[in-house]
Order: C-alpha cells, then sequence, then structure tokens
C-alpha cells in the first residue's frame, strides 16, 4: 500500500499512450460529481490517450468511451501509473 | 400516479413540459445515456408516429410519440442523453425534471449492454426517484460480438426491477420491452428497486429529514431522494419543487402564465 501512494502522481501527469489506476479524487462540488458520474471512482484504469496541440484539454479512455479533460481537473485525480 | 389525478397530470404536462397526454394514455419516459441507441428504441416502438419539437424555454430537443401495445395506448417521450441526473446542464436538468415532476407512469432507461458499469450508475439515479422503472439492456448484439455475456435474470433480481434485453436495430426483444412496459404502467408489476445505502452519518441524516418531508411531497416521489439532494446543497431542486408543484400555479394556469412576466413590467 505504502509503495502505491509513492507511485501516485496527478492524471495530468500521465503521458500520452500510458495507462495508470485511479486512487484518489481531491475534486469537491459539482466537478467530483461529474468524474464519478463519467466512472472515474477508485481501481478504475484510465489510458492518456492524446493531448490537444495546445497542450489542454486531453483526451482520456475512460470505461470504453474518450472523454476530454481539462488539466485542472486533471490534476485532482490522483493516480498510479501501470508498467505493461 | 394515484395520488395525483388524471386531469392535473395533463394539464400538468402541457402546460410544464408542451407534453399533451390524451386521457388513458399511460406516459413513458425513455431515458439513458447518450450513445446507448435510445433513440433506435424509441423509433422502434413508435414507428412514425412521432413528433418533435423543445422543451418550453430550453434549446434542448424534445421527442414525443405514441404506439398501442394489447389496446393499451402509450405516450412515450424521448429525454435528452445524459450520463447523470444531478444537474450540470439544460440537458440533464430537463431530464431530472422529467421525471421528477412529469409523473410518468414508466421511466424506461436504456442501458449499452458493452458499458454497463458507466451506464448502471443512471439507472440506479432513477431508481433513488421512482419505483416505476424497466431496464432495456440494448445493444446486445454488439455485447454478444464482443464476448460479453448478461446474466439479465440475475440484474432484475438484483435491482429489483424488470430487465429486457434487446437489440433494437435488429429489432429483438421489442415485444417483450412493450409487454414489461405495460405491466409496470397497470400495476400488474410492482418494481421493488434496490436501496443504495449510504454511510452511517448520512443514513442518520435521511431518517430526521425524510418523515417531515414525506407529507409534503404528498407521493409524488421518493422522500429519501429528496433528503439526499437536500443535503447535496441542490439548491436547483428547491426552485423546481417551486416551480412544479406549487398547488396554485396547477389549479390556474392564468396565474402561473403571469409569474412569468417581470413583475415590474407597467400594466398597460
Amino acid at each position: 500500500m505504502a509503495e502505491k501512494v509513492q507511485n501516485a502522481i496527478p492524471l495530468s501527469e500521465l503521458a500520452p499512450g500510458s495507462k495508470a489506476k485511479v486512487l484518489t479524487l481531491f475534486a469537491e462540488g459539482m466537478v467530483r460529481r461529474r468524474l464519478l458520474d463519467l466512472g472515474v471512482v477508485p481501481q478504475t484504469i484510465i489510458e492518456c490517450i492524446r493531448r490537444s496541440p495546445i497542450g489542454d484539454p486531453t483526451a482520456y479512455r475512460i470505461r470504453g468511451t474518450t472523454i476530454g479533460l481539462r488539466r485542472d481537473d486533471a490534476k485532482q485525480i490522483m493516480v498510479e501509473p501501470l508498467v505493461e | 400516479m394515484s395520488c395525483m389525478c388524471i386531469e392535473k397530470r395533463t394539464e400538468l404536462l402541457h402546460h410544464k413540459f408542451g407534453i399533451a397526454a390524451l386521457a388513458g394514455q399511460k406516459v413513458v419516459a425513455l431515458a439513458g445515456n447518450p450513445n446507448t441507441g435510445k433513440s433506435t428504441v424509441f423509433n422502434a416502438l413508435t414507428g412514425l408516429n412521432q413528433h418533435t419539437g423543445n422543451w418550453p424555454g430550453k434549446t434542448v430537443g424534445n421527442a414525443q410519440g405514441t404506439f398501442t401495445h394489447k389496446g393499451q395506448p402509450f405516450l412515450l417521450v424521448d429525454l435528452p442523453g445524459t450520463y447523470s441526473l444531478l444537474p450540470n446542464s439544460a440537458d440533464e436538468q430537463v431530464a431530472r425534471d422529467f421525471i421528477c415532476f412529469g409523473q410518468p407512469d414508466v421511466t424506461l432507461v436504456v442501458v449499452d449492454a458493452t458499458a454497463m458499469e458507466r451506464n448502471l450508475n443512471l439507472a440506479l439515479q432513477v431508481m433513488e426517484i421512482t419505483d416505476q422503472v424497466v431496464l432495456c439492456v440494448n445493444l446486445m448484439d454488439e455485447a454478444k460480438r464482443k464476448g460479453i455475456e448478461i446474466d439479465i435474470e440475475g440484474l432484475s433480481k438484483k435491482l429489483g426491477i424488470p430487465v429486457v434485453a434487446t437489440a433494437a436495430r435488429q429489432k429483438q426483444g421489442l415485444e417483450e420491452l412493450r409487454d414489461c412496459l405495460l405491466d409496470v404502467a397497470c400495476g400488474n408489476i410492482t418494481p421493488v428497486p434496490f436501496t443504495l445505502r449510504y454511510s452511517q452519518e448520512v443514513e442518520q441524516a435521511i431518517s430526521e429529514l425524510e418523515p417531515k418531508l414525506t407529507p409534503l411531497l404528498k407521493g409524488t416521489m421518493k422522500a429519501r431522494w429528496v433528503a439526499l439532494r437536500l443535503l447535496d446543497g441542490d439548491d436547483t431542486l428547491l426552485e423546481d419543487i417551486e416551480r412544479y408543484m406549487t398547488e396554485e400555479a396547477l389549479q390556474d394556469p392564468s396565474l402561473s402564465r403571469e409569474r412569468e412576466v417581470s413583475p415590474s413590467w407597467p400594466q398597460a
């Protein structure tokens, strides 16, 4: 468990093409609600698909659907990168 | 629903939602995530008997259709595709308002068989608002192709509501779906939806609010759900309760129209 926390990074830092598992959600209020509704709950596997040309937003594959998230929102999701 | 007389509901549907329901017609609300084939289900059930427009005061499309099954006329209202019923957008608000205040006889939730995890979130939210729910697991053909198997009977048992598997594009499962809607709308089947339990503190707060809300809501929606939204700090619901449930507004349509005019407007 302690090891996992050491690996934790915000989703915004995940490189395109790599996958990560959701650990915690720091977002509050409506953003939190929205992320939960979209299926961003602990243990969910998220893949970073690609970044837009200006670096924000970024497309993520979440539970079978591609969803664009802003950096500010992605920052609030702590993930554990998965090694392929 | 039993507590609200039929004429009153017809008037409410007409004035607040721009929907003209005929006497004896059972009203079915159609809800679902985007890309679940919800519109395919709508088309398959209603055929060419459709009418499209907008929700009053919203730039959100509204489709209504009719069909008759075993002699019972139905009015099917296609709600905007949403991931959630907690209003983040005009679409979600329209969907929520109709399920809460439009008093549909049945709410049919269409889910994508290949993305059940995400889709069932909406189904659970609808089940918190009303007991009159039928689940339609659509795109069964695509799920089969992807090697996904769904235990329809197990799902129905677990959720406490009727569940029907369909492949609307292939016109599969539609007859069973119609039967199911008829059974729930006419009271032959009474769904008993699974109740989501929250943390002890939340449950404590709900149990304090629920008995106070029950007499105020007069059975129109579940007090437990309203209590949860109040605990959420969802002010939009309070505004909507005032807009849709104020007795005077319902009894006197001219009054409700006058209220839309700014009070400071000089009278001619």
